[in-house]
């Protein structure tokens, strides 16, 4: 793919959505354009204040660029199985490579040296003519509200002082100040075969420790590519989608954080659904309703430690509001997220308001509470063990679904409106009880109720579900009781246990979901009001549900269809934001998303394991995976990061 | 010399004055981590230089109680203002000798010679001001308030 400078002029400034790869040390995220912009980067891990946001607004917000001078097009791929990116500019006058990563560094193999907190390094090589190249680098703290003082340290480079965070900048192309800002911008005329380093490393709270560039910096590059290779070689999926479920692993595992095994939604802030109409949220959090498909698909592809990491997240971050669930949590579990405004942030192509925390964290969404407990059977199924006290916690949460699953509640969409009795989320309390009773019969843990109480509750619950949930005009199950509409989350009942996949209500649940939200082969997630302005993308996950069902049923060629069709909306490197523009194709929303990966990889090996066998007619049963533990890379945290955090 | 006193209020005057310097850099005052400093002398690893550092600090902080007990026992008498008159000149000759400390840190970078392979530290610079502007006076702060409680509650013998 290439891509001509001055596309951004014609198209309001910002570039699309699709344009940014992402690169990452699992404690937080860049995002590079094809321009060679990171227009992304908050410090000192993904939920801090962003150093770099022209992404959100490309006055206030600081960039950092490294890229020809004059006309050129690029192309990019990350090196194989890394999060190590490479763009190829090409100008008129010759071709340059650049690499950008954010090295991960392993105590064990460093030699005693003494690592950065977290850099950006940038690598430039001329492979072909003459070429000259810029390194500008204009960094505001506290988005975009805080410009910091700078100045030249002679050998060390370019400090950047901005209180608690520091940069420091050094590169082997002279800098000199830009006039504005605090921004310092260079330039070199590179010959075929030259190189040259920039290194941008950043401490909080403490001294910064400086990149040391030319063959230390290559030998950083060679180290963090080989450490994610060696993360990947674990993974267990042998089907036909090799490239995109490798693609969406090591994404899933960017957005995993080492020091608590968190895994986060997606590495941004206030992304739009819809350009300029206001659904712009603050996704660098982490929510539970993922935490089932989570759970399988990390098990499942041999990344065991991930899923253990994630279940102790889970249970540990959750005890702040037992025997109650938030929908969302930090990454470690802090639940004061409240939602304001950066009024000061003109937003993606003037998507306003630009949003910091998420209001959603105050609402009710009896889903998650299945998606906790079917997420601790399946360690469990997979050969975990919980302790007591995680046994304990796992019960008192069925205790608040037996008391709370006749309440309305705000559904796994988190619409801003009344709340209702979404039937998905009815069907994820049955779940819930379900995996209860098959942990009690494992030994895992002792239910304070009979399991005559729990059966007869499963019973009210399909009951309600069955004559409530399903429309007999529609032919299908409604987004919620009484209904007349349906939602994407519907096809979740055939794919999380509830429902016999291949069954008749199933079946008519996704012929209307497809008659009723289906736009040019994408789903919408639903189709009614949600009291928010403007209309959002097709949601990329809901299309994969919809293979990972075909799969279940057994109706092959039509899951891989389904699939091929949603996977070809993924951008150049194979990124998926949240949603995608059914008009354009363009990607919408934060980026990059674990949801949308998630649903990739789980519908992949889905199709895959269903490839040869019969379509399944019960729900589903437990499986096995080969987990492996040994030498696995050590996670990249380099600090106590929990010890000391703004 | 009263041993008792120094061990217990030297060790008190030693968390206060972390304990402010600490809360000075989460508000983003200063980043001048003095365990993260220490620690780093001895590993590259940065979980146990956290560790060490804070060790290195807390036998450092009863060092020089030690010294300020010496003072004290000389001048037979203690006072808060004359324990924040030795914190002063303590802070004093702590922020002068900063520049030095890449001559004796085995991990610290000069300006002179950039980042190596073994040298890649920060240098505190003048006062140690490439750790934040107000670092010399938090710096100062913290050895005052270190002096005053050394001053206050030492008895001499």
């Amino acid at each position: 793919m290439t891509h001509e400078p001055g596309d951004e002029a014609s198209r309001g400034g910002q570039p699309p959505i699709g344009d940014y790869a992402v690169i990452g040390d699992c404690r937080t995220m860049a995002l590079v354009s094809k321009e060679g912009a990171i227009d992304w980067l908050c410090l000192p891990r993904f939920d801090g204040g962003s150093v770099f946001a022209a992404l959100l607004d490309e006055e206030r917000g600081g960039r950092f660029a490294v890229r020809p001078v004059g006309a050129f097009s690029s192309s990019r791929r990350y090196l194989t199985d890394t999060n190590v990116l490479e763009t190829t500019f090409r100008t008129p006058h010759g071709v340059v490579r650049l690499t950008d990563l954010m090295p991960v560094h392993d105590p064990r193999r460093d030699g005693g040296r003494l690592q950065p907190d977290h850099e950006v390094l940038r690598r430039i090589e001329c492979l072909e003519g003459e070429v000259e190249v810029e390194v500008m680098c204009d960094p505001r703290f506290d988005y975009g509200r805080r410009v910091p003082r700078s100045k030249e340290m002679g050998k060390l480079g370019i400090h950047f002082d901005g209180g608690a965070d520091d940069l420091m900048l050094v590169a082997d192309i002279t800098l000199a100040p830009t006039g504005s800002g605090s921004g310092w911008r260079g330039a070199a005329t590179l010959h075929g075969g030259e190189k040259r380093h920039v290194s941008l490393t950043s401490a909080w709270a403490e001294p910064t420790v400086v990149g040391e560039l030319g063959e230390a910096a290559d030998r950083r590059i060679d180290a963090t590519a080989k450490w994610w290779r060696s993360w990947l070689q674990h993974c267990s999926y042998e089907g036909t989608y090799r490239d995109e479920v490798s693609r969406s692993m090591l994404t899933l595992k960017l957005l995993t954080y080492p020091a608590s095994g968190a895994i986060l939604a997606a590495g941004t802030t206030s992304l739009p659904e819809a350009v300029g109409a206001g659904r712009n949220w603050d996704y660098r959090y982490c929510w539970l309703r993922d935490a089932s498909m989570t759970m399988e698909v990390l098990l499942h592809l041999g990344f065991a430690p991930e899923g253990e990491a994630f279940l102790g997240w889970l249970l540990h971050a959750t005890r702040l509001t037992f025997p109650k669930l938030q929908v969302l949590y930090d990454v470690y579990g802090r639940t004061d997220r409240r939602e304001s405004d950066l009024e000061h942030l003109a937003g993606y192509r003037g998507s306003r308001p630009v949003r910091v925390g998420n209001a959603a964290s105050d609402q009710l969404q009896l889903d998650v509470y299945g998606e906790v407990i079917d997420a601790a059977w399946t360690f469990v199924d997979q050969g975990g063990s919980l302790d007591s006290a995680e046994a304990r916690l796992i019960a008192g949460l069925g205790e608040t679904v037996l008391r709370s699953w006749r309440q309305p509640d705000n559904g796994m969409w988190e619409v801003r409106g009344p709340r209702r009795h979404f039937t998905q989320s009815k069907a994820m309390c049955w779940v819930a009880l379900d995996r209860l009773l098959r942990l009690q019969e494992r030994g895992v843990l002792t239910l304070s109720r009979s399991r005559a109480v729990i059966e007869r509750e499963m019973r009210a619950i399909r009951d309600a579900i069955e004559s409530h949930g399903w429309n007999d005009r529609l032919g299908s199950y409604v987004a919620w009781f009484g209904g007349e509409d349906v939602d994407a989350a519907l096809l979740l009942l055939g794919i999380e246990g509830y429902e016999d996949p291949g069954s008749e209500r199933m079946r008519g649940t996704m012929r209307c979901v497809r008659d009723r939200l289906e736009i040019d082969g994408l789903l919408y997630r639903y189709g009614y009001d949600d009291h928010l302005p403007g209309r959002e993308g097709a949601f990329g996950i809901c299309e994969f549900w919809e293979a990972e069902l075909l799969a279940r049923q057994g109706r092959i060629d039509e899951a891989v269809r389904s699939f091929e069709h949603a996977a070809d909306f993924a951008n150049d490197v194979g990124l998926f934001s949240e949603e995608i523009d059914p008009e354009s194709g363009e990607l919408l929303g934060n980026l990059p998303q674990a949801f949308t990966h998630l649903g990739l990889v789980s519908a992949a090996n889905q199709i895959a394991r269903s490839r040869g066998r019969p379509p399944e007619h019960k729900a589903r049963t437990p499986r096995t995976t080969e987990a492996e533990t040994e030498d696995r890379p050590r996670e990249a945290a380099v600090v106590p990061d929990g010890a000391a955090q703004p | 010399m009263n041993l008792m006193d120094v061990l217990v209020w030297g060790g008190i005057a030693t968390v206060v004055m972390t304990a402010v310097l600490e809360g000075a850099m989460y508000v983003g005052w200063t980043r001048m981590s003095l365990p993260f400093i220490l620690g780093t002398i001895f590993t590259g690893d940065r979980r146990k230089a956290a560790f060490l550092g804070a060790g290195i600090h807390l036998v450092n902080g009863y060092a020089f109680a030690f010294g300020y007990a010496a003072a004290f026992q000389s001048l037979h008498a203690a006072s808060w203002w004359i324990g924040t008159l030795l914190g002063a000149a303590h802070a004093t000759v702590v922020l002068v000798l900063m520049p030095y400390l890449p001559s004796v840190h085995p991990r610290m970078a000069t300006e002179h010679d950039g980042p190596g392979a073994r040298r890649a530290l920060q240098p505190p610079g003048f006062f140690a001001l490439n750790y934040g502007h107000r670092t010399p006076l938090f710096g100062l702060v913290s050895h005052l308030i270190y002096g005053a409680i050394i001053g206050t509650f030492y008895h001499v013998v």
